[in-house]
């Protein structure tokens, strides 16, 4: 069984909903990024989105396009990121990894490359952002092909033909948008989401995720109630950008542990 | 006028040319793109959108744009005939303006009083928000902050039209960035925003629509050159940033094998110096900005910086319906530097008396090569996509001159 699937199952049998950090590989820097993700599992994290910083990152609000400069400007690249995810894994057999990022470098690697070594390297499942279902079949087969989920986004707008379009390439878990606009956008309306989550199901049949837009322990409350995950992104970037090199680690972990003991008021 | 001899009708109803195009987008831009297609299949077919779209671009534009035999750069060059396609002639002096009325007409039939746009030199930016001040739209332009600070007086044109002008200092703080600025302004506010792209760029309907649009420029072509050339041309010839004037007069003649098309890029310093934008000749195939297309990036598929002389051809990545011409061998793709543009540019000021921009000075300066090795006979057709008033300052610059 993938990890993905064993972690959402080991959590619903406990009653648990799952949490899910984002950090973009190589914020701060790289040598900060596997002592990042152990601190979140740490913390309470169920599974780790790692963001593949990209040049261009359109669907970003600016937090996260900071956090890629940064990475960047460093010499960040996608096989480096796969480097981080087996150093990681070395350490770590259970924690899901997921990365997210653009379509380009995965291009430019090629996508048989790309998914051995995604792979090899420990990756559980990868989402594109701008590969939506109907330009990604071959993409999604050779994830598959090698026993990685392919993760993909739902919004707002999404029809209810788009919801089954998704469905039926989609596996590990569906992430929900909680808002029309970028990552690191302010505004969640929890009715909204709450009336959403069960037409989603309606039509697939796996885990859903909410993300974009929370940012405190008490909207990650009120969205475990309605969702199987929440997922944190912006302001956990904003957390490290905040703290300097030595106190990073530890704030982060921090941050996630409180989320955490917020999120498991919810019985 | 002469039927073309081949069939063409690209792209796919996904919007893909062979490999390239399509709609590369996150699901949050889905449903918009979805109405804006269901939007533009419509009134694409709509007589009365179509006979307002051809009301403006004659009486408010000024269409039909003359094609000029320039005699004395003809002359000059010693061998084909040139003539030129008076984009530059057009109510903003260039063909930015077609598109932009076109999109404008459409936003007012999807009921959105709010557009934006992206801006590199400022001549789309300008454009928009002329077409916005006419139509009585609100106007949100994004242009990179160094680009703020080059076109001061473009910035300047926009606020008297009454746009406002957002400086972007994320990334190379350039075009592709505005670009993508604007991309998170429309997800944000795509019930009343309507999003005008310049180019034949972005996600389907994009490139097809601008195309659309734009191919007013060579259908006027393929009845005009009859009547000032005796025939069609031997070449058609045109500079190719994202390459929204270069479909505008290519796709009508995709189809008549006989006329060659040349695209011509931007080489900057050089294509050996890595300081370019010639995304055709020197880029590998990618996913940017919605489109799968040509890009200038690098071993790991990060966008490169480009550069031109010319802010308008200063783009990473090119229109999908231009890497398939490319790919195909339809029409072939050729660069000149920034060196050879102003040359150029100084030609054919002192030649014909106009000035063209440092954008269209690209396709001036490939006929310029290209004409002295045809016979006298031969008939070359350059789009003179707009006037140079906007470039004054860095030729100047250039020259030495100065003001």
């Amino acid at each position: 069984m993938s990890r993905i699937k064993n972690t959402f199952e080991r959590l619903q049998a406990a009653g648990r909903k799952a949490l899910i950090p984002f950090i973009t590989a190589g914020d701060p820097d790289a040598d900060a990024t596997v002592p990042l993700m152990q601190a979140a599992v740490a913390g309470g994290a169920d599974l780790i989105e790692l963001g593949v910083p990209f040049s261009d990152p359109m669907a970003d609000g600016p937090t996260i396009q900071r956090a890629s400069e940064r990475a960047l400007a460093q010499g960040m690249s996608l096989r480096k990121v796969l480097e981080l995810v087996a150093r990681f894994r070395a350490g770590d057999g259970q924690t899901p990894v997921v990365l997210m990022g653009y379509a380009n470098p995965i291009e430019a690697m090629g996508y048989a490359e790309f998914c051995r070594a995604a792979s090899s390297a420990g990756v559980d499942g990868v989402l594109v952002v701008d590969y939506p279902p109907e330009e990604c079949h071959e993409f999604s087969d050779a994830l598959r092909a090698h026993g990685m989920d392919a993760i993909f986004l739902l919004a707002p707008t999404s029809t209810p033909q788009r919801i089954a379009s998704v469905g039926a390439q989609a596996s590990g878990y569906i992430y929900y948008v909680s808002l029309k606009g970028v990552t690191g956008a302010s505004h969640l309306d929890r009715d909204e989401v709450a009336r959403r989550i069960p037409e989603i199901r309606e039509q697939v049949r796996m885990p859903v995720g909410v993300g974009f837009g929370i940012r405190d322990g008490a909207t990650a409350r009120t969205i475990a109630e309605i969702a199987d995950a929440v997922v944190i992104g912006s302001r956990i970037i904003e957390e490290i950008e905040r703290s300097s090199r030595d106190t990073v680690v530890s704030n982060v972990q921090k941050f996630i542990a409180g989320i955490r003991a917020a999120m498991d008021g919810v019985a | 006028m002469g039927k073309p001899d081949l069939p063409y009708d690209l792209p796919d109803a996904a919007g893909h040319f062979g490999r390239y195009g399509g709609s590369f987008v996150s699901e949050t831009l889905v449903a918009a793109l979805d109405e804006l297609r269901a939007a533009y299949a419509r009134m694409s077919q709509d007589p009365e959108f179509l006979a307002e779209f051809a009301y403006e671009l004659k009486y408010y534009v000024g269409r039909p744009s003359p094609v000029y035999h320039a005699r004395r750069l003809s002359e000059r060059c010693g061998g084909a005939q040139i003539f030129l396609k008076r984009e530059d002639l057009n109510h903003t002096g260039a063909h930015k303006v077609n598109n932009c009325i076109g999109q404008a007409l459409l936003a007012r039939r999807m009921g959105k009083p709010r557009v934006i746009a992206e801006t590199g030199a400022g001549q789309h930016g300008v454009a928009t928000a002329t077409v916005a001040a006419r139509y009585g739209m609100r106007c949100v332009v994004y242009m990179g902050s160094e680009d703020v600070a080059r076109q001061a007086a473009n910035v300047y044109r926009m606020k008297l039209l009454g746009a406002e002008v957002i400086p972007v200092e994320s990334g190379s703080k350039t075009l592709k960035d505005a670009l993508n600025e604007a991309m998170r302004d429309w997800v944000t506010n795509v019930a009343d925003t309507f999003y005008i792209i310049g180019t034949v760029a972005g996600p389907h309907p994009y490139p097809m629509m601008v195309r659309d649009f734009q191919s007013v420029i060579g259908r006027e072509c393929l009845e005009q050159m009859p009547e000032v050339a005796g025939r069609q041309p031997d070449a058609v010839i045109a500079c190719v940033g994202g390459g929204s004037n270069a479909m505008g007069i290519f796709h009508p003649y995709i189809g008549h094998t006989g006329v060659r098309l040349i695209g011509v890029e931007a080489a900057g310093y050089g294509l050996a110096s890595g300081k370019h934008s010639a995304s055709l000749i020197a880029g590998r195939p990618g996913v940017l900005h919605g489109n799968r297309t040509y890009l200038l990036q690098d071993e790991n598929g990060q966008i490169r910086e480009t550069h031109s002389i010319s802010a308008g051809l200063d783009y990473p990545g090119v229109g999908p319906e231009h890497a398939w011409l490319k790919d195909s061998g339809r029409a072939e793709y050729v660069a000149i530097d920034d060196d050879e543009a102003l040359a150029a540019f100084h030609t054919l000021c002192r030649t014909e008396g106009i000035l063209p921009a440092l954008e269209s000075s690209h396709a001036i300066a490939y006929a310029m090569k290209l004409a002295p090795q045809l016979p006298k006979e031969a008939v070359l057709l350059v789009n003179l996509s707009g006037r140079g008033d906007k470039d004054m300052h860095t030729v100047g610059e250039k020259s030495g001159l100065g003001f």
